[in-house]
């Protein structure tokens, strides 16, 4: 920073260590008084742990955190707190039945002869919600308002407690574009009254549209420190991944074969305690050799349509409607039937649905084929050709260390999304069911993994790719179908539409 | 090295920690180390006896262990083997005239059939109705007790005997005891144990079954999604544990008794729980965890005749001791300065520590 002025939050060497790994080397960063300040870097880069650190999450191996020049040492956040800091988690830290004013006050309850004082707290929320632009509807339950609000509301928990600098931690991971850009224009006026905004992410493109300066981790240390307006996303990304990276791939157009390899008729999903349908009637065909992509706000039935057409037996998604995979009728069949057809699937949630965290690659590198032809005679497991295929595919596919014997969950995201890429191709899938394939995954294993969706289309799979990235929707979907509370509410061509109709058919328009 | 190292040295300071209770009970903790070894060791016949006690441990700990690696809690090896074990010994009572070999393999057979479907219902009810099978195996442990019973008692009372037990078997049905051991009753049913141990461990390791009942207990969701069904493992695992418990009745009635007696079983089905989780549920691990039960039962019983200040009742302040010893896993971990650290336990970590640290002032 050229400026003599002292920075508002300054970490100088920090370390901090996990075992053997230093998950934070020596790490320097600064931000200015009444800026916003990007945070980015790959999976596993640093930049949460640093984030952690300076919240009190965490407590330093060697280094110091400086706020306006005075050293702090947190025992805890709540003393993080007590100095002005405050963090908007990726995941909401929010109470669902409680009412968004009871969501802010929870833990800092103004008291009055021992009743919680709300119209005094109401008054001072109000003022400050008016002076910031943010709106809220304080007395409806925080889960029946939307993701963009919920995030409102987390902002303004921190702001009723006096926070000067405030943390967010993948703030757009869960809004439409529109959503974006509203949060942005608070961020700007928050900005504008003083407030010092850190804003974590792996999106370039927020980086690069709402930021003051850029900070980039990589590997534990940091890379680089720029002024956004001197840099461009090519520079950060190459920043991020230490070499050359090719930034929005170029996808050819596709030659679909006539035959459809998914074909999903008045599929219709009864949502839980007699609230509306999950799913209404969705109706749509995937053919060989082309990417569907479905767009649409997280939790608008996506998880709920991919779940229909792998499991649609039980009773939990129990359907109306049909579904056909390869030109068979596949609803009542058992979910193992239908993947031995050449149904390969990228799960959701890699950790949860994915991996066996604890288990090593070699045994991940198994799960779904310990029946399958290739590495099972007789229902024994021939160990040796699972490690020669595990081996080969761990090469092919660039999962870093190449350690058979470490514990999946020990890899980074992006190697973890690789070697379930890899699993699931050994099918040599026919019809390919992708959800979220790059979500928390940095940006190197993001161009490897949308070359690899391309190459199963083109070595004639049917792709149905579930994504609530514009970009990837974009970017790789032959077809575009949009969902919104249950429905299909849109369909487009590729090249056909732009984010912006895109997003506002996600918001429901 | 370190899995071989950590439960030897817990049962190293789990021994001393119990010689230290009997020394604070006035007793010389030398002298009862002595005197356990001795009961334990010290004949071919105490030999015996503690290989005969190590058996039925040998297979409630399999049982358990299988359970558990299917992510279930078996409590219920005690209600499998009472099943086993009357099954066993009703075969032998109604049909006394069969000859060997068909007699032992058949009543063998039927205990097997007996635990394996006093286990699947449990399982059945986890995996079809969704009640855990904590409280179903306990409940079904009462329930197997009252059947045995009343089957004890009112079917196939034995006419000549004041005790609660069933009719001798026929002759045909008895197992020979080995001669090595003086006259303890270590029949077949011993290398029957170590023979289910080499199986589950082949099941477990070596078969496609196997890797699914265990990522069934690593993670549902992620089974699942491969397309296994975890109901069916479940149900089968549950089968497999309660037919590893049903084999006890071998060694108990067929091997020794010659009839089922009401109570015959020191809680066999609860042991296993101890000796599992000292096995770390790997079958190598479960043999020398049974064996070591085994040389603790034994040893103790001496301590009534030989000492003043304690009885056998001893030896489970020694199994609490060891298992507290083994469970202190943050012990282990502190020992080792071991902040084990992941990138997926940090992923998950995060939200949980931010759940947990957000104190507001």
């Amino acid at each position: 920073m050229t400026s003599g002025q002292t920075p508002a939050v300054e970490l100088r060497e920090l370390t901090k260590r996990f075992g053997g790994v230093a998950a934070n080397a020596g790490v320097n960063l600064r931000v200015k008084a009444g800026t916003i300040h990007g945070v980015i870097g790959e999976n596993g880069a640093g930049k949460s742990t640093a984030m952690k650190l300076l919240y009190g999450m965490l407590r330093p191996d060697a280094g110091d955190i400086l706020l306006g020049g005075t050293r702090c040492n947190w025992a805890s956040p709540a003393d993080a707190i007590a100095r002005g800091i405050g963090m908007v988690h990726q995941h909401f830290m929010l109470a669902g039945p409680y009412s968004a004013l009871d969501n802010i006050l929870l833990g800092a309850e103004p008291v009055r002869r021992g009743v919680i004082d709300r119209p005094a707290a109401r008054r001072k929320l109000e003022a400050l919600a008016g002076q910031y632009g943010l709106s809220v509807d304080w007395d409806r339950p925080i889960e029946e308002l939307p993701v963009g609000v919920q995030q409102r509301v987390e902002i303004l928990k921190l702001l009723y407690r006096d926070a000067r600098i405030l943390i967010l931690d993948e703030p757009t991971a869960v809004l439409t574009p529109q959503e974006t850009a509203s949060l942005f224009e608070n961020l700007r006026k928050l900005r504008a009254e003083g407030k010092t905004i850190l804003l974590v992410t792996h999106k370039l493109k927020d980086v690069m549209s709402f930021t003051d300066r850029v900070t980039v981790f990589r590997a534990g240390k940091v890379t680089g420190e720029v002024a956004t307006a001197q840099t461009d996303p090519q520079e950060l990304a190459n920043l991020m991944v230490g070499r050359k990276v090719v930034l929005g791939l170029h996808v050819p157009p596709a030659r679909p074969r006539p035959e459809p390899a998914l074909e999903v008729a008045k599929l219709s999903l009864k949502g839980g305690a007699g609230s509306r349908h999950r799913l209404a009637e969705v109706s749509f065909a995937v053919r060989r050799r082309e990417i569907v992509g479905i767009a649409g706000v997280e939790g608008n039935g996506q998880s709920e349509l991919v779940q229909a057409i792998l499991h649609p037996r039980e009773s939990r998604c129990r359907t109306a409607g049909v579904v056909r995979v390869l030109g068979r009728e596949v609803t009542s069949w058992a979910p193992r039937k239908i993947r031995e057809l050449g149904v390969a699937v990228i799960p959701e949630d890699r950790l949860l649905e994915g991996l066996l965290p604890e288990r090593p690659v070699r045994e991940n590198f198994l799960l779904g084929l310990q029946r399958s032809r290739a590495f099972s005679v007789a229902g024994f497991i021939d160990s040796q050709r699972l490690s020669e295929a595990a081996s080969v595919a761990v090469k092919e596919y660039d999962v870093r260390p190449p350690d058979l014997d470490l514990p999946a969950g020990k890899l980074s995201g992006g190697n973890q999304q690789k070697l379930i890429v890899a699993r699931e191709f050994q099918r040599q899938p026919s019809l390919l069911i992708a959800a979220q394939p790059t979500r928390g995954v940095d940006v190197g294993a993001i161009e490897f993994i949308h070359q690899r969706i391309v190459a199963a289309r083109d070595g004639g799979a049917g792709v149905l790719l579930v994504s609530s990235e514009l970009d990837e929707v974009l970017t790789l979907s032959d077809r575009i179908l949009v969902m919104y509370e249950g429905r299909v509410v849109a369909e487009f061509e590729r090249g056909r539409v732009t984010e912006r109709e895109l997003g506002l058919k996600m918001g429901g328009a | 090295m370190k899995r071989i190292i950590q439960p030897v040295l817990a049962v190293a300071v789990g021994l001393i920690a119990g010689l230290a209770v009997t020394w604070g009970a006035g007793e010389n903790p030398w002298h009862v180390f002595r005197i356990l070894v001795k009961g334990a060791f010290g004949s071919g016949y105490d030999v015996g006896m503690t290989l005969f006690y190590a058996t039925p441990l040998i297979f409630t700990g399999l049982s358990v262990a299988v359970a558990f690696q299917a992510g279930l809690f078996n409590i219920g090896a005690e209600g499998q083997l009472t099943l086993g074990a009357l099954a066993a010994a009703a075969v032998g009572a109604v049909w006394p005239g069969l000859g060997s070999p068909l007699a032992p393999v058949l009543a063998g057979a039927v205990a097997l059939a007996a635990g394996t479907a006093w286990g699947a219902i449990p399982g059945w009810l986890r995996a079809r109705r969704g009640s855990h099978e904590v409280i179903n195996t306990i409940m079904l442990n009462f329930v197997a007790a009252g059947l045995a019973s009343y089957v004890a008692l009112y079917m196939i009372k034995n006419p000549d005997s004041q005790n609660p037990e069933t009719r001798p078997i026929g002759a045909g049905y008895g197992l020979a005891h080995f001669g090595l051991f003086g006259g303890a009753p270590v029949s077949a049913a011993l290398p029957l144990a170590l023979l289910a141990a080499l199986l589950v461990w082949i099941l477990m390791g070596r078969t496609a079954l196997g890797f699914e009942i265990r990522a069934v207990g690593q993670s549902e969701a992620a089974a699942r999604a491969a397309g296994i069904d975890p109901g069916r493992i479940r149900i089968i695992a549950m089968a497999l544990a309660g037919g590893l418990a049903g084999l006890v009745g071998i060694g108990e009635v067929l091997g020794n008794s010659g009839r089922f007696i009401l109570g015959f079983s020191p809680e066999y089905g609860f042991m296993g729980i101890a000796v599992a989780l000292l096995g770390r549920n790997q079958p190598a691990g479960v043999v020398a965890a049974a064996l070591l039960f085994g040389a603790l039962h034994k040893g103790t019983a001496e301590l009534d005749l030989e000492t003043e200040h304690v009885t056998r009742e001893v030896s489970l302040v020694f199994q609490a001791l060891i298992i507290l010893c083994v469970s202190a896993d943050g012990v282990w971990c502190w020992m080792g300065r071991g902040e084990r650290w992941s990138v997926g336990a940090s992923e998950r970590g995060a939200g949980g520590a931010g759940g947990r640290e957000m104190r507001w002032k």
